[in-house]
């Protein structure tokens, strides 16, 4: 999938993916793709739930050599 | 849609108790939360300037895991709440804990108010000039003014 900015949260735990993550997006426009990378296995649940809450569309969560990958569009 | 909103009052100052108000804050925040934290008692150990003097104890405390068994009366000789102390802390780092500083910081780039209690300032003879800046002095009132229309409202 096309990003325009990837956030590489891996080695953090809870809450600092989803912090870091909101503050990757904050210098985005609308639109625009973020891919965050993570290890915490918590971040799966979190990001949807922070997608759900914050409007901004999770497009994408998976699993990539034993890391998260998820694709987030700033809303 | 209102943003929505969370208080919670912070009365505890050791090292694990430390964590939960300012992960739920910080994270409330990131979510477009408004949120308020009303620190009392020992919770304004959090408010301080300097943390290093946050702690953890393993007296009284029998779910803390230890790397051998270790007998109470082992666990109040002198130097050992600054042992644990210092283990926990390399723990959480190792595993990308943040550090106490570091979700304080986040907490206040992202506007969470923080409130210290006036009356317990005055208790344990606290001067403004040992907590952070850009916090607010109040009481029980100004707490449950906000209190009062929150969606959220936690007592740690």
């Amino acid at each position: 999938m096309q990003f325009d900015k990837e956030f590489d949260a891996s080695g953090l735990a809870c809450p600092l993916p989803i912090v870091k993550t909101k503050k990757a997006l904050a210098d985005m426009t609308a639109g625009k793709v973020l891919k965050v990378v993570a290890t915490d296995p918590g971040s799966v649940c979190d990001m949807a739930a922070f997608a759900e809450q914050t409007g901004n569309a999770l497009l994408e969560s998976s699993t990539e050599n034993g890391k998260y990958v998820f694709f987030l569009k700033k809303a | 849609m209102a943003a929505k909103k969370m208080a919670i009052i912070a009365t505890k100052g050791a090292l694990d108790m430390a964590y939960p108000p300012l992960i739920l804050a910080s994270t409330a925040a990131a979510l477009g939360w408004e949120v308020q934290i009303f620190f009392t008692f020992y919770g304004l150990q959090l408010l301080r300037k300097d943390l290093s003097g946050i702690a953890i104890s393993p007296i009284g405390n029998p779910a803390m895991p230890m790397p051998v068994p270790m007998p109470v009366v082992v666990s109040i000789l002198p130097g050992m709440e600054a042992m644990a102390t210092s283990m926990m802390k390399a723990k959480m780092k190792k595993k990308g804990v943040a550090s106490l500083e570091e979700l304080r910081s986040l907490c206040q780039e992202a506007e969470v108010k923080f409130i210290a209690c006036q009356m317990t300032v005055d208790l344990f003879d606290f001067s403004k000039s040992d907590f952070i800046d850009g916090i607010e002095y109040g009481g029980a009132a100004t707490f449950m003014k906000f209190a009062g229309e929150t969606d959220v409202c936690l007592f740690i």
